[in-house]
């Protein structure tokens, strides 16, 4: 059974005409990588899958239902999504941001237990943050704020990852480790999708590859069949040079 | 967990009880707490408590105190409804032009010679057109945003600031006084306690257990709407609570400001963001705020009375800006 499907899916994005119908079928253990340049749709094709906003035509199918049938917390139970960009409206601390993340699964009446707090917590220490548990998310740096966010989709749990740039404003170290998380996760027999905008963390972590040109267009596919410099360098217009480093390929931009 | 919740909400409950007693017991004639509990003793049990004291209690100075109360409660528990919604720690329960509106009513109620009840009914009417009002004007044809409705809301209320004074400059002058008392806010008005009291039991009881789905939309509506709250059903439902709330304030006393807007901020900045903590607190801190300001209206130029607003603004003003220069 897959975890997601599109059938037809065209996402709505402003004063694009068409597109490319789209049939993903994403399976358990699945880490995809969604390449394409800036304005390609990526974010609208995420928040797509999420159901945050409504396709054009076609349906996306979580767990063979409708997405669009499901209600939102059912959803929210499956399905997790790092946002590119976050609002803190009213000051929270770094622990109240990651309990949020037992929200879908709590009842109202009933107030965060001992078990939301452990998971919550060993999702802080799990992203290296946990030393911030009782700091304002407002006081924390760019790459500080994104390890939270991730930490709060980690104490959702869910079966389906969806990231927007989730190494966004991260450190080297962090990038990696957040990646590392990823996979992590899917071997674990989660999904993830994610935006990314380094052709080199998509080449070393991702399975499958969605690129997603400007025009609409798009193809998919597994990584190896994907990551074709020709394809790259038409899809970014921009010429790379290709090396080899510890059995992955390293894209350059050169001059020209 | 609970003690997290127990301990701020029973020391509200304390401070409130006994902003009550003051209450009762500062006037004309002053009756000693002991006095008080004679009264409420007599009036359970059989015979007891001195019969003008209890006249005092009972029939005046308790609707009252308990009607300030709740609009006090009211009022602090629709701003900080307001202020999840707009997703602004500044919004306040007339920030959408409700007041004016009602005040509207009221001044027209008043102006065409009725009294009492239809001056109620006029203002509640009126709070209820401006809701609508400015709920469909910054709906429009897309959906509205935050900042749409807020900014929707400011210009109809600076619309209704000129129609209220236009009707002032119009009006006969033997009815000034009563007008402008009603639009800075008056408990003297006030009738009997119950409705604004009973509905702000019951708000309380259908909040508490939305209060982590209002902690969730806090963070924005696509946060929410990822951890699985309906964003669009509680939005819908936290405007018309707060407009509901606001209307059944401002019908009682008239419109006072600053109790919506100084309350949750300051509970917020002493308690944090816990929705489920702050608006109950706000139901007993701006109960308790308002109990206080109406005792201060009615007796510091006893036998005048001052309007509850300025007293509110008075206190309010300085207050809040105290917290925020802290704040920084």
């Amino acid at each position: 059974m897959s975890v997601l499907a599109t059938r037809d899916l065209i996402i709505d994005v402003p004063e694009r005409a068409g597109g490319m119908p789209l049939n993903l079928v994403i399976e358990p253990g699945q880490v995809w990588g969604v390449l394409g340049p800036n304005g390609a749709g990526k974010t609208t094709l995420l928040h797509t899958l999420a159901g945050l906003h409504a396709p054009r035509s076609g349906s996306v199918q979580l767990n063979d239902s409708v997405l669009g049938h499901l209600r939102r917390r059912h959803i929210a139970q499956r399905l997790g999504v790092v946002f590119q960009d976050r609002q803190d409206g009213f000051p929270a601390t770094v622990l109240e941001t990651a309990l949020i993340g037992r929200h879908p699964y709590l009842s109202p009446w009933q107030m965060e237990g001992a078990d939301d707090y452990a998971r919550a917590e060993a999702a802080l220490e799990r992203l290296d943050v946990a030393h911030l548990r009782d700091r304002l998310v407002s006081t924390l740096s760019g790459g500080e704020r994104q390890r939270v966010a991730i930490a709060t989709v980690l104490t959702q749990a869910p079966n389906l990852w969806l990231a927007d740039e989730p190494t966004n404003h991260l450190d080297l170290h962090h990038q990696s480790a957040v990646m590392a998380l990823m996979a992590e996760q899917a071997a674990k027999g989660q999904a993830v999708i994610m935006c990314l905008h380094d052709l080199n963390l998509a080449a070393r972590w991702c399975d499958h590859i969605l690129l997603l040109y400007p025009n609409g267009e798009a193809c998919w596919g597994p990584r190896d069949s994907m990551l074709v410099p020709s394809a790259l360098e038409s899809l970014y217009r921009q010429k790379l040079a290709v090396v080899e480093v510890d059995g992955a390929p390293v894209f350059v931009p050169i001059k020209g | 967990m609970l003690s997290r919740l127990g301990l701020p909400l029973s020391l509200l409950l304390l401070a409130a009880l006994a902003s009550l007693i003051i209450a009762l017991g500062v006037g004309s004639a002053q009756i000693s707490p002991a006095q008080i509990w004679d009264v409420a003793l007599g009036h359970i049990g059989q015979g007891g408590g001195d019969a003008l004291a209890r006249t005092m209690v009972m029939e005046l100075r308790l609707p009252r105190a308990l009607s300030a109360f709740a609009v006090g409660g009211l009022l602090a528990v629709a701003g900080a409804l307001m202020q999840v919604l707009l997703r602004n720690p500044l919004a306040d329960p007339y920030v959408l032009g409700l007041s004016g509106g009602a005040s509207i009513g009221a001044l027209a109620a008043m102006l065409g010679g009725l009294g009492g009840l239809a001056i109620s009914g006029s203002a509640f009417g009126g709070a209820l057109f401006s809701t609508f009002l400015v709920f469909g004007l910054a709906h429009g044809s897309g959906s509205w945003t935050p900042s749409r409705l807020l900014l929707t809301g400011v210009v109809v209320a600076a619309g209704w600031g000129a129609v209220i004074t236009l009707m002032l400059a119009l009006s006969p002058a033997e009815r000034l006084p009563g007008m402008l008392y009603w639009l800075m806010g008056d408990l003297s008005y006030a009738r009997t306690p119950w409705p604004p009291l009973l509905l702000l039991l019951a708000t309380c009881v259908v909040l508490i257990p939305l209060g982590r789905s209002l902690n969730v939309l806090a963070r924005g509506p696509q946060q929410a709407a990822a951890l699985g709250v309906a964003v669009r059903p509680l939005e819908w439902c936290i405007y018309v609570a707060a407009s509901l709330l606001t209307a059944a304030a401002v019908t009682t006393a008239g419109s006072i400001g600053f109790v919506g807007l100084v309350v949750p901020h300051m509970l917020r900045l002493l308690l944090g963001n816990d929705q489920r903590l702050i608006l109950p607190a706000c139901a007993l801190a701006g109960g308790t705020l308002l109990v206080l300001a109406d005792t201060l209206a009615r007796t510091m130029i006893a036998p005048e009375q001052l309007p509850v607003g300025v007293i509110t603004a008075l206190l309010g003003v300085p207050t809040f800006l105290f917290l925020l220069y802290r704040s920084r």
